[in-house]
């Protein structure tokens, strides 16, 4: 039986209060919010926190609010970003992707900031404990190689968050909060090339919010490729997101892949080509040809990476078509 | 580490509880309370065979502290007949063979009875969306479907 390991827990009643015990025991503790990440990540031993914060209880962290643009709150969960009103109309993409995300069960504990902050994923490393044990531990837990590409002096675990590709295609930003005070930064900056160190923030700043820029009649679309329609993980997200002028050409443009590295990977090439176009089958088809280039799955997760570096190339046109139609 | 004092309520009773923190609702209810209608299937959030309902909506039993759920309500696979009379699910399955070695039936019927419980009539693409997050390998699903359907129309 698969039981988690030993933790003292604590449930402040504030943001403030959250951040300060985050700060009073220091790398032994850790955040949770949904859990439906970490404590299957525990119960592996991958990892090993002596202090959980637990942040269900904050009311601070719940909801979403619309003004200039729309504030969601970290602790809003997965099921209500999908079933809320102002982002299916608005921001679409992201209540499709949270729809996409696991099962009913998980996505009703499961937060947005959680899946932001989802920890990276290779077949190599989302064992249980004996499995690793037997194989020789990898370098992201216990070990100093990775099994993927054994020469390599990084981690190659890949980003399998649904939403992160979405914020960031939608131009989001989000709000982190720690002892030294607060800032609000890109959500692209919040992903580094490093299946290990994968957060561009210190590991005791506190995710608090999304905000996202107004919509201003911006269109967008999340797929997502998978081998079984629920529970699974991507293999391959993208995101694309397109403002058109009156006339029908391309304003702006975000394409960002998720499931194809270490970070959700932002297609500028793809975006470039589309700018000042209309969406004809030629400028699909060239933007689906830059986004694919540059996209490098390995093989560390479901399917093989070459069937899945191909479909990046295809569900790329399919986003833009969605968009065209 | 040491026990707390835990105030759950399960199926309409409260208890206090004096548990370890790091128990998950599943043992907790498994091995504290007996209630071991709840199971232990993958208890790492990939088969839906540990589906309680919390204040209404399905959760998984294996992936929530008990410390974090007090004063809200949960519902276990128990807590569906009213003493000797089924609930209207139970039933539906039992007439239909929906179970078959009947691992994943309670997780199934509390989805289920989730989804009843906002949608009178649901369509069976509805079921199937509710149903999604709860895995079965004996019966091919189409019993557990028809069963929801049959349940739906009493």
């Amino acid at each position: 039986m698969l039981r988690l390991p030993r933790f003292s827990y604590h449930a402040p009643r504030s943001i403030d209060d959250a951040v300060k015990l985050r700060a009073q025991y220091g790398n032994d503790a850790m955040f949770v919010a949904g859990g439906t990440d970490l404590y299957p990540n525990m119960k592996r031993r991958q990892v090993e926190p002596k202090v959980l914060i637990g942040l269900n209880a904050l009311d601070e962290l719940r909801g979403i609010s619309n003004g200039d643009g729309v504030t969601i709150r970290a602790g809003a969960t997965l099921a209500q970003i999908s079933s809320s009103p102002i982002l299916q109309s608005e921001y679409s993409a992201l209540a499709v992707a949270a729809h996409l995300v696991s099962t009913p069960q998980l996505r009703a504990m499961g937060t947005l900031g959680g899946n932001l902050c989802l920890d990276t994923r290779c077949n190599y490393y989302d064992q249980e404990f004996w499995w690793r044990k037997a194989l020789g531990f990898c370098m992201k837990k216990d070990g100093d190689v990775c099994m993927v590409a054994p020469g390599s002096p990084r981690c190659w675990a890949v980003s399998s968050t649904d939403c992160a590709p979405v914020v960031m295609a939608l131009d989001g930003r989000v709000r982190l909060v720690s002892p030294r005070g607060e800032r609000v930064i890109a959500a692209s900056e919040l992903y580094r090339d490093d299946g290990m160190l994968y957060l561009g923030k210190e590991s005791d700043e506190l995710l608090t919010e999304i905000i996202l820029p107004p919509a201003d009649g911006t269109k967008s679309v999340y797929l997502k490729l998978r081998r079984r329609d629920a529970f699974d993980f991507p293999i391959l997200g993208v995101a694309a997101a397109l403002r058109f002028a009156p006339n029908g050409e391309i304003e702006t443009a975000r394409i960002v892949l998720g499931g194809v590295g270490s970070r959700p990977l932002e297609c500028v090439e793809a975006a470039r080509v589309l700018v000042g176009q209309k969406l004809s089958r030629e400028a699909i088809d060239a933007a689906a040809e830059a986004a694919w280039k540059p996209a490098r799955p390995l093989d560390n997760t479901d399917s093989t990476h070459s069937y899945r570096k191909k479909m990046a190339r295809v569900y790329v046109a399919r986003a833009l078509e969605e968009l065209a139609a | 580490m040491m026990k707390q004092v835990l105030h759950l309520r399960v199926n309409e009773q409260a208890h206090e509880l004096y548990v370890e923190p790091h128990k998950t609702l599943l043992e907790v209810l498994r091995e504290d309370l007996n209630l071991t209608g709840t199971k232990h299937g993958c208890e790492l959030g990939e088969c839906g065979a540990c589906t309680v309902l919390v204040d209404g909506t399905p959760i998984l039993a294996c992936l929530a502290l008990p410390v974090a759920l007090q004063g809200r309500e949960i519902t276990t696979v128990e807590g569906l007949a009213h003493g000797a009379e089924l609930h209207p699910l139970q039933r539906a399955f039992a007439e239909l063979n929906a179970a078959q070695c009947g691992y994943c039936t309670a997780g199934m019927l509390l989805s289920a009875k989730a989804l009843l419980d906002r949608e009178q009539h649901p369509t069976r693409d509805q079921i199937r969306a509710a149903l999604a997050g709860n895995l079965c390998r004996c019966t091919g699903y189409e019993k557990i479907l028809d069963a929801v359907e049959r349940a739906s129309n009493q």
